[in-house]
């Protein structure tokens, strides 16, 4: 090897030097405050804080479900742009297609396999970091706008499920769409029964806008695709966007005691400056530092700080990790399902939805209306009004506020549960309305079912829970824990105990041959 | 010009600012309703509704047969001829025949021969369609026109 010229090897490390100090503009991330420029002038680790709160870092406090989700929408995203590469969008070639993607194309079958996977991850991982976040009371001002975008993305996460749900041209696909698209042209049920479907449709409408068409087709198949590949993780990129910066903006995680931030965003109600307004500050800060007529943080001891690189930074990548090879085992270990190519004479029987929405195909079964929009519509209203009807602070940060929070809980949860099993197992047993009475009106049937009545149940349940404990908050815990056993075994009985034509048995060994 | 020496009823910048605000909402509303519009199909693309079934020599009384191109039963009696809808009015399925009727794989809806519900969710009975016979003197059904049940063609 020749001897390289010194004076050329010296120009070239103060050219790399030069070019690296160009794009960082600080030293080496090894002292606290390079740490924290390292974070602060980095476009894309600059939604970070630049110190983090090491109860934020502690596992059991968000149990990683967020970044959870996170890891799995970069997962898809970017193995949902390779399968674009490979999909077709048209009723004659999409099966195909994917099949090629399955069978021809070299790692296609692995990547559908993982963005199968890491969807139906993503359903549970957003639902689970709910659930979290609901039971820590981190909804509670300031952070109630921040509920509403979370709330936003499950339901965009949802939409994006659905939509990806009939690309593959399958008879599951197919016959799951027909169902859905139908529950939201259910409407005409109620102006059916009212006679008025002729001059007033808003069912069809809707049922026309989602198709095209009056039934799935090639037109509902480019409206889903566009709809999957385009418009939904574009708004879901950005509402993620509007989420992670209202984390900091709302002044962290929530923290029982709302400790206030270095920005003197304290989460205390009344706005309490974070130094005592006696007391003149006695450390130099920047302008950053003052925002919204509050004082600057600075006699906020940061000894219960740790610098977010590397610490965060370092749990974060460690989730990350961890989601992509979750994965890719599961990838691995299990093929996406692919049934028939889609046969609009023959239904599948059962044809079941996507497993997070079997728990509302229970309920369709007694009122397509009722149950596909009405008990949708009005859980998630009133989720969304939670954060605005219990103003409580009190307990934020905490899981379920207190031991008696906890108790709660504990008892409405065995109540949640024998309603909702009582509310399956009437109809399977002893029928409804229209075994009892074959003429009863339809708005009957519509009104009066076990879905609006299980939903009925668990609102006055809430309101005793509210009359007895006097607390708003434990009333949001009973309805919220009611939400969760609902959805929890409505979802199970779906899954397990419904066989062909819908109807109830206790063992998939049990079902009909055919 | 103007006189000066009466006091503005509303600033000339507040004027401004509000004929702004109203016309940047109307075109809001326009632009919405315009993209409801585009989204809302004028032409359908299915093929037609209307589908001939053959000639009414075909379908000799007693006869009872499922067209499972176009999911539907012709039914015909001395009374005449039926054509009943198998599409579930509950969530679209497609029923299946069965000894009592016709039973719908999705939700468990239950139907009697003549389309009326028994059982389960759906809101209606199943649709009787309108037949009527083609100057080819073949029957013709039109899908998209439903008559009340038990109506049948004299043909």
């Amino acid at each position: 090897m020749a001897e390289v010229n010194p004076t050329i090897r010296t120009r070239l490390e103060s050219v790399g030097r030069d070019l690296i100090d160009s794009i960082f503009r600080h030293g080496k991330p090894v002292t606290d405050r390079s740490r924290s420029q390292a974070v602060f002038t980095n476009l894309f680790l600059h939604l970070h804080p630049t110190r983090t709160h090491v109860r934020t870092l502690r596992p059991t406090t968000t149990l990683g479900l967020g970044t959870i989700s996170f890891s799995l929408f970069v997962v898809l995203t970017v193995t949902g742009v390779l399968l674009m590469l490979y999909f077709k969008p048209s009723v004659e070639l999409a099966y195909d297609s994917v099949k090629d993607i399955h069978y021809v194309v070299p790692l296609g079958r692995i990547m559908r396999n993982v963005h199968r996977w890491a969807a139906h991850l993503m359903v549970a991982a957003v639902f689970l970091h709910m659930f979290r976040v609901f039971y820590s009371a981190a909804y509670a001002k300031p952070r109630e706008f921040n509920w509403l975008v979370g709330l936003a993305l499950l339901v965009l996460t949802l939409a994006l499920s659905f939509t990806g749900y009939l690309l593959p041209w399958d008879q599951l696909a197919y016959w799951a769409i027909t169902i859905g698209a139908n529950i939201a042209g259910s409407p005409s049920e109620l102006t059916d029964a009212l006679g008025i479907t002729k001059w007033f449709d808003p069912g069809g409408l809707q049922k026309e806008i989602l198709l095209g068409s009056q039934s799935v087709g090639g037109e509902a198949l480019i409206r889903f695709y566009t709809l999957h590949v385009i418009v939904l993780p574009l708004v879901l990129s950005a509402l993620i966007g509007v989420h992670f910066w209202r984390i900091r903006k709302d002044g962290g995680l929530a923290r029982p005691g709302g400790t206030p931030t270095h920005a003197g965003k304290g989460a205390s109600p009344e706005g309490t400056p974070a130094s005592s307004p006696g007391e003149e500050p006695t450390k130099t800060y920047g302008l950053m530092c003052i925002v919204r007529d509050r004082r600057p943080a600075t006699n906020l001891d940061p000894a219960d700080t740790v610098p977010s690189w590397p610490y965060l930074l370092r749990a974060e990548v460690l989730i990350f990790l961890a989601t992509f090879v979750a994965c890719l085992a599961l990838g691995l270990a299990f093929d996406a399902p692919l049934k028939e190519l889609a046969n609009p004479g023959i239904p599948e029987n059962p044809a079941k939805a996507p497993w997070y929405f079997l728990g509302l195909q229970e309920i369709v079964s007694y009122s397509a209306f009722v149950g596909g929009l009405i008990v949708p519509a009005v859980t998630v209203l009133g989720l969304a009004l939670v954060p605005y009807i219990d103003r409580d602070t009190t307990g934020t940060g905490t899981y379920f506020t207190s031991h008696r929070g906890r108790k709660w809980t504990l008892i409405t949860l065995a109540l949640a549960a024998v309603l909702a099993v009582v509310a399956v197992a009437v109809p399977v047993n002893i029928g409804w309305i229209r075994d009892w009475y074959p003429d009863a009106s339809q708005l009957i049937v519509i009104a009066v079912n076990p879905g609006s009545l299980l939903m009925l149940a668990y609102a006055g349940w809430s309101l005793l829970v509210l009359r007895l404990t006097r607390s708003k908050r434990m009333a949001a815990l009973a309805l919220f824990t009611c939400f969760v056993v609902g959805f929890v075994i409505l979802t199970y009985v779906g899954m397990e105990l419904r066989g062909p034509n819908w109807d109830f048995f206790w063992s998939k060994a049990d079902w009909p041959v055919h | 010009m103007p006189k000066r020496l009466e006091p503005e009823p509303l600033p000339r910048r507040d004027f401004l600012s509000l004929a702004g605000l109203t016309l940047t909402g109307l075109a809001g509303i326009g632009a919405t309703m315009g993209g409801i519009r585009l989204l809302k199909p004028y032409v359908l693309p299915e093929r037609s509704n209307r589908f001939t079934i053959g000639l009414p020599g075909e379908f000799p009384v007693g006869t009872e047969r499922i067209l499972p191109e176009r999911n539907v039963v012709v039914r015909s009696t001395p009374a005449g001829v039926a054509v009943v809808s198998l599409v579930c009015t509950h969530l679209g399925c497609i029923v299946a025949s069965t000894d009592e009727g016709f039973d719908c794989p999705c939700h468990g809806s239950r139907f009697t021969g003549e389309g009326d519900v028994v059982k389960g969710p759906a809101p209606r009975p199943l649709r009787w369609l309108e037949v009527w016979l083609a100057p080819d003197g073949k029957l013709v059904v039109d899908g998209g026109s439903e008559v009340s049940p038990g109506t049948f063609f004299g043909v």
